[in-house]
């Protein structure tokens, strides 16, 4: 995999989206769910927006000073026994994983879950490589057996109902019992621990490494992280190049606000900081430890208008808050990074061509920059891409183009203007009713589908104000 | 041990923010600082009554008890789960809390016991993998949002607080704080000290938990399904 998913149009992903009730309603209820336990979270921590100004200025002075930071980081993990490799691009990041894997004839690989792993498509080039790899958090697993993309960065699985997922593990594992969630992650339970125990190798991502002392922070709740870092002998960790802080105190900070936006937990059932390999004198952890540090496309963001972005720490309160992803779901972007920072995101890292409509996918309503515990102007990131792609790469579809010429020359014509805005309604009095329009010709029919448009009034504003000035006068 | 590709890849990051690779950054100084206010003033006792309620949250048992209550509380603790086979932390936790003692005394009423033990190497892993209770001492517990912390070594491996199928953790009152902030602070001033942090913190919160199918809370997915605390009132 990497950060583009499937190979469908952007038309026909939504209306895969769209036509999908299960997966509509699963996001509906996770996002009211999701939202309430942010808010509540943050109204009882208080001081919300004093956490989310020191949130940004942590994130803010990292980026600044981002080389000095990454150095700092690289010579701690060396000092505790770790080997680090600087990655550019996918390749040379799955290259040196795939030598390691080499290196140490492994047969078997068990992973946290890790969204920089999916951009750069490890698993597949570890699959390449001869070695088997098995997702070890629960949603991942499950996707992982089903060959289906995640859609969510916190919940991977949202979409698929217990009855689908009962289905994967009877097919795909011999499962026999029920649809209860319970007894289905016994089994999951089950299934994982013995893939543990015989791993030869441990991938994670990392949440948050700490310049100061080397570690790499996993946040998780349901304790694979844990597994995969005590259990194998070799751990290799995977990071963005930005997810790192100066500190400690840095670090609480940031876990604080990324546990709480989001899930509304104060802190996830486990928080791991890892330093380089295991001491003489230790029995469990590795005795190898690697850090990869992958840029991918993040370096072009630095120094640009979009620099902020790159302060996301994925909690995804963004996503959650979204009125558009609520509507068509994780998979319809296409991408890795759903949802507001996913279309912000996305072009970033792969480029406009294959993600020109993902800055629509946005009502423009702000509700994602006010839900960012960093601060991240999303809808205005949002906004320069959509004038970037008009104005600098000028990928707006043609037919667009003569249509705004077109409006332009209309609306600065007052006798057209005129004549079509007192022909409007009789015009479209077959589709009216109670002053609603419903299932609209033309262009109409894209918004009346979902929900209906207001008729144009009997009157227009010229003639309602001509009549106003009329009376006042006498 | 190495670092590959730094040089070139840092140099570009900094073209990129427009000045010259940084030698050297001044500590920042934020504007707001709202981690110090919370439980700010709160006593030891106050933070353990914030902790009892934080407990019913994460669903973990809360027990609060003198030293001399202990041992009669860790049997009930275990006798309640059905637990005959324990993986306990070692080093001089144990001695000065009096386990050695009891753990002696369960062997005798074959009760399976072992303390983490270097010298038994990956048999330790293999015997927390069987066991159906793991017990360690906390070092820092934040009250706040009710976690252990542990700062793993010869004497607690990582193991013991993961694979057994449930968790408890002895929390000597004199270890809480009211929120990781305190925790974060002791390890960057020892770090800046020159004393380097356990090659494993592990901050550990009740129970492994998920909500992966269809947002239903599951317990238990990887980790311990079932978790108790143990505040030691004069530990």
């Amino acid at each position: 995999m990497s950060i583009k998913i499937g190979s469908k149009a952007y038309a026909e992903r939504i209306q895969d989206g769209i036509d999908n009730s299960f997966m509509r309603k699963a996001v509906s209820s996770a996002q009211g769910r999701f939202r309430t336990g942010r808010l509540k979270a943050a109204e009882e921590l208080g001081d919300w927006e004093d956490w989310r100004t020191l949130g940004e200025e942590i994130r803010s002075h990292t980026m600044e000073n981002l080389d000095y930071y990454l150095h700092q980081l690289s010579e701690e993990v060396e000092k505790r026994g770790g080997t680090v490799f600087f990655a550019e691009t996918a390749e040379e990041a799955n290259a040196y994983v795939q030598e390691i894997a080499k290196k140490k004839q492994a047969k078997k690989v068990v992973k946290s879950k890790s969204m920089v792993t999916e951009e750069i498509g490890l698993n597949e080039a570890l699959a390449e490589s001869g070695c088997e790899v098995v997702e070890s958090d629960l949603g991942e697993w499950i996707l992982q057996l089903d060959e289906d993309p995640p859609s969510h960065i916190v919940t991977p699985a949202l979409h698929k109902n217990k009855e689908q997922i009962r289905e994967t593990f009877v097919k795909k594992k011999g499962y026999t019992k029920s649809d209860d969630p319970v007894e289905l992650a016994a089994f999951a339970r089950e299934q994982l621990r013995q893939d543990f125990l015989s791993a030869d190798i441990g991938v994670t991502g990392c949440n948050f490494a700490v310049a100061e002392s080397g570690a790499v922070t996993l946040v998780t709740n349901e304790g694979n992280a844990r597994m995969v870092t005590s259990l194998p002998d070799t751990q290799i960790s995977v990071m963005g190049m930005e997810r790192i802080v100066p500190t400690w105190e840095d670090l609480e900070v940031v876990v604080s606000l990324l546990t709480r936006a989001a899930v509304g937990q104060k802190l996830t059932s486990y928080i791991t900081a890892l330093t380089g390999t295991r001491l003489e004198d230790e029995v469990d952890g590795p005795e190898d430890f690697h850090l990869v540090i992958v840029d991918n496309g993040r370096s072009k963001i630095l120094g640009t208008e979009f620099q902020s972005a790159l302060h996301c720490i994925r909690c995804a309160a963004c996503i959650n808050a979204c009125p558009v992803y609520r509507h068509v779901g994780g998979h319809s972007y296409g991408s890795i990074y759903p949802g507001p920072i996913g279309a912000v995101l996305t072009p970033l890292l792969d480029g406009y061509e294959d993600h020109k409509e993902l800055p629509y996918a946005s009502s423009l309503c702000a509700a994602c920059t006010e839900a960012c515990p960093v601060k991240i102007p999303l809808h205005e990131h949002l906004i320069m891409h959509r004038e970037i792609i008009v104005e600098r790469e000028r990928m707006n579809a043609k037919s667009e183009e003569i249509m705004m010429k077109g409006f332009a020359k209309w609306a600065s014509t007052p006798a057209a203007y005129k004549m079509s805005t007192k022909m409007a309604r009789t015009a479209l009095k077959p589709w009216t009713k109670d002053e609603h329009i419903e299932n609209g010709p033309g262009p109409l029919k894209g918004w009346t589908d979902q929900r209906d448009f207001p008729a144009p009034p009997k009157k227009s504003f010229r003639e309602w104000y001509k009549h106003r000035e009329e009376r006042r006068n006498g | 041990m190495a670092i590959h590709n730094r040089e070139a890849f840092l140099d570009k990051l900094a073209g990129r923010l427009g000045r010259p690779r940084r030698t050297e950054v001044a500590p920042p100084s934020y504007s707001v600082r709202p981690q110090e206010r919370v439980f700010q003033g709160a006593t030891q006792d106050e933070l353990v009554e914030k902790l009892e309620a934080q407990c019913e949250v994460i669903h973990t048992s809360f027990e609060r008890v003198t030293l001399s209550e202990l041992e009669d509380t860790l049997r009930r603790v275990l006798n309640g789960y059905g637990v005959s086979k324990i993986v306990s932390a070692g080093g001089p936790r144990i001695e000065t809390s009096g386990l050695v003692d009891f753990y002696d005394q369960l062997r005798k009423e074959d009760y399976e016991v072992q303390i983490w033990d270097e010298e038994k190497g990956r048999q330790n892993v293999e015997f927390a993998e069987q066991a159906g209770a793991g017990i360690v001492f906390s070092d820092i517990t934040l009250a706040e949002s009710g976690t252990v912390t542990l700062f793993n070594d010869r004497y607690n491996g990582r193991s013991i607080s993961l694979l057994p199928e449930t968790f408890i953790a002895i929390i000597p009152k004199s270890t809480m704080v009211p929120r990781m902030t305190q925790a974060g602070r002791l390890i960057h001033e020892e770090e800046e000290k020159g004393n380097p942090v356990s090659s494993c913190v592990s901050f550990v919160t009740g129970p492994s938990n998920s909500a992966d199918i269809e947002m239903n809370l599951i317990v238990g997915v990887h980790g311990p399904v079932k978790a108790t605390y143990i505040v030691v009132d004069d530990l």
